[in-house]
This record gives structure tokens, C-alpha cells and sequence, in this order.
């Protein structure tokens, strides 16, 4: 797979060392090109690329606010096409608070109204710009600020919401998940996306440094754990079908992952064991 | 084009900020080992590293992803 060199994304943005969000767009960008226009909730991309009077961005971008950068794609899609602009890539980047809560009523629209945009949900599962705060996306067992390790609790007690199965149910054309540690498995699928007639939708793993609490340099080898233990799963879905995009060779244990990060390290050798099998089981209907 | 307030028309204008300051640690490539993978090119957060293996320090953070995901460790980081 030959890879553009131009970048889309330019360096001098605030992201901490290490930061996978910016992985995520840089590699995003590579496949849609030039003729991109750039849309994003607010939340840590939107915070670090954008320090007025400067951008890091190559391309047109807009911010609107927290709740609403599918409705914003939408509009920009939509005045696109009057002006008879049909070849244009419109792109909304958003975190998973700004996907799974504060913007789900904007995505779930924009999905149901079938507007030609790609939705790529950067997922570090939680609030990282605000410090820390746990989101929808949010694994059981993570330690965040408002789901706190301690006497009374071992973190967050709910599961992660299965943010791409709602979107499927949605039934847009392209749904897909992936990982900033699979690089050409990513990269193909925004470039699907971008072919796509209609939404698409991509869920992108993405560690955070801050605050999962591990080492800088461990970012992409943190996502290749997540793929590598099953904790999560590359997958597409064209057109209703489903298909597993990577099974690794020889599933880790999960606690090859959760060990590696503070935000895990409070938990009990019972819990870690609840999230293996929950992992089993998820991975035994996917067959991996 | 009129350009209100709100708006920021130089494109990448960020490359004003030179992360280079933030580093403690500096990647340093033994080009004899380097394989040309694009390792450090595709996972670098600051998107510093060219194809030629060139690396930026004007805009390089020190994080250590490309030392890290090198395969055959052809880069190593030293204290800048």
C-alpha cells in the first residue's frame, strides 16, 4: 500500500507527546487528500490544533461546539452540493464523549438523513481535554476522575457503549472499527469510507498517554495489545455484512494490557477475570 | 476572500510553535541499521519524520514512539 508523504496535519499543535489522536488524523488525512474539508467537536483535537491565531490544520476546518459536528459535516456537505461541489471529502473528527454523549443526537440525525460524510470517532474512552472524566465509551474497570478507584469503588461499573453497532443499526452503508496500531488496516478503511455513497462511519482505538497512565513511547504498542488480547476488534460492515478485518495469530490474555496502564491498576484479580470473560465471550460469537 | 474575526487563514500556521523545546530525550536514527520500514514515519503524533527518515527537532516532543516501534532498533534515545 503506497502511503502519501504530504501531511495534512502540521506539527507546532499542543497534543502531549505521544498523543494517538493526532496518529489517528494524520493517517486519516493521508487517504482522503487535499480536497478534504475537516469538521471537529470540541475536545482534545480540537483544543490542540487550533490555539488562535494559529492551525495545525492544511486544510479548511471548522469547530463548532461540543454537541454537534455531525450536524455541522451535514451543513457543510449539504452547501457543498448546491454549489455543485460533489467531490469533496467532508470528514467530522470527533472524540468518544463527543460521539457516544454530548453528540449522539447530532450523529444519530446525520446517519438517519443519509448525508454524504465520514465520521471517524477518535476513542481514547474518556474526557482526556477536560481531565479526565469517564464517557459512554469508558471500559469496565477504568479508573477516571468521576469514576474513581477506592474504598467504595473499583472504577467504572458499566460497559463500554457499542458505539459502532448503534451506528450499524442506523443502517448507513459503511460502518467500521479500527486501530491506530493497524495503520494500513485504518487507512483502508477511511479510504472506503471515502468512496462511500452515503455515511460512514469509523470507531478508531486510539491510547492516550495522560490518561490511561502509561509511558509516551507506548502508545501504539498499547493499541496493539488492546487488538492482540481482544479487548477490541477490528471489523467492517458494508452494506449490512460483517466481516473481522484482523484475528490475531494467538489471542494475549487480557491482562497483558490492562496490567500495562494505571487506569487498571487497581483492580482485583476477580474483576480482571470478569473482563477476560466478557472478552471470551465476545470473541467466541466473532469467531477469533 | 474576507476573513472575520474567528477565523484563521494561514493554513498549518502551528509550525510557528516549535514543540522542539518540550524534548528531554532525542531520537537518533543509525542509518546503517534503518530498513526503511516507515515505522517511525507512519506512527510519529507529530508527523515529524519524512520518508527519508529524516527527523524534524524543531517540532520533535521526545515521546520515543518511533525508538519503541522500530523493528530492528535503529533508533535510540539519548538525553538532549
Amino acid at each position: 500500500m503506497e502511503i502519501p508523504e504530504q501531511e495534512f496535519l502540521a506539527p507546532g499543535h499542543r497534543g502531549c507527546a505521544g498523543c494517538g489522536a493526532t496518529v489517528a488524523v494524520r493517517l486519516a488525512l493521508k487517504m482522503l487528500g487535499p480536497n478534504t474539508v475537516a469538521v471537529s467537536s470540541t475536545g482534545c483535537l480540537e483544543v490542540i490544533t487550533s490555539q488562535y491565531p494559529e492551525t495545525a490544520w492544511e486544510i479548511p476546518w471548522i469547530h463548532v461546539a461540543f454537541e454537534n459536528a455531525a450536524a455541522v459535516a451535514s451543513g457543510v456537505e449539504r452547501a457543498l452540493k448546491s454549489q455543485g461541489k460533489d467531490d469533496v471529502n467532508v470528514v467530522a473528527f470527533a472524540g468518544d464523549g463527543g460521539t457516544a454523549d454530548i453528540g449522539f443526537q447530532a450523529l444519530s440525525g446525520a446517519m438517519e438523513r443519509g448525508h454524504n460524510i465520514i465520521y471517524i470517532c477518535y476513542d481514547n474512552e474518556a474526557y482526556m481535554n477536560t481531565g479526565v472524566q469517564r464517557s459512554g465509551a469508558t471500559p469496565y474497570g477504568a479508573s477516571t476522575t468521576t469514576s474513581p478507584a477506592g474504598k467504595k469503588s473499583f472504577g467504572e461499573d458499566k460497559p463500554k457503549k457499542n458505539l459502532p453497532m448503534i451506528m450499524a443499526a442506523h443502517g448507513v452503508p459503511y460502518v467500521a472499527t479500527a486501530s491506530i496500531s493497524y495503520p494500513e488496516d485504518f487507512m483502508k478503511k477511511v479510504k472506503k469510507a471515502g468512496e462511500t455513497e452515503g455515511p460512514a462511519y469509523i470507531h478508531v482505538h486510539q491510547p492516550c498517554t495522560t490518561g490511561w497512565g502509561y509511558d509516551p513511547s507506548k502508545t501504539i504498542e498499547l493499541g496493539r495489545l488492546a487488538v492482540d488480547t481482544g479487548a477490541w476488534i477490528l471489523y467492517e460492515i458494508v452494506d449490512g455484512e460483517f466481516k473481522v478485518t484482523y484475528r490475531p495469530l494467538q489471542r494475549k490474555p487480557v491482562n497483558e494490557y490492562l496490567n500495562a496502564q494505571k487506569r487498571f491498576k487497581h483492580l482485583a484479580d476477580e474483576e480482571k477475570e470478569k473482563i477476560q470473560n466478557y472478552v471470551n465471550q465476545v470473541c467466541a460469537e466473532l469467531k477469533i | 476572500m474576507t476573513v472575520k474575526i474567528g477565523t484563521v487563514k494561514e493554513p498549518g500556521s502551528s509550525k510557528m510553535n516549535k514543540t522542539g523545546s518540550w524534548r528531554t530525550f532525542r531520537p537518533v536514527l543509525d542509518e546503517e541499521k534503518c530498513i526503511d520500514c516507515e515505522n517511525c514515519f507512519l506512527f510519529c503524533p507529530e508527523g515529524c519524520i519524512n520518508k527519508e527518515n529524516e527527523i524534524d527537532y524543531d517540532y520533535c516532543k521526545g515521546c520515543g514512539i518511533c525508538a519503541e516501534e522500530c523493528p530492528v532498533k535503529a533508533i535510540k534515545m539519548e538525553r538532549d
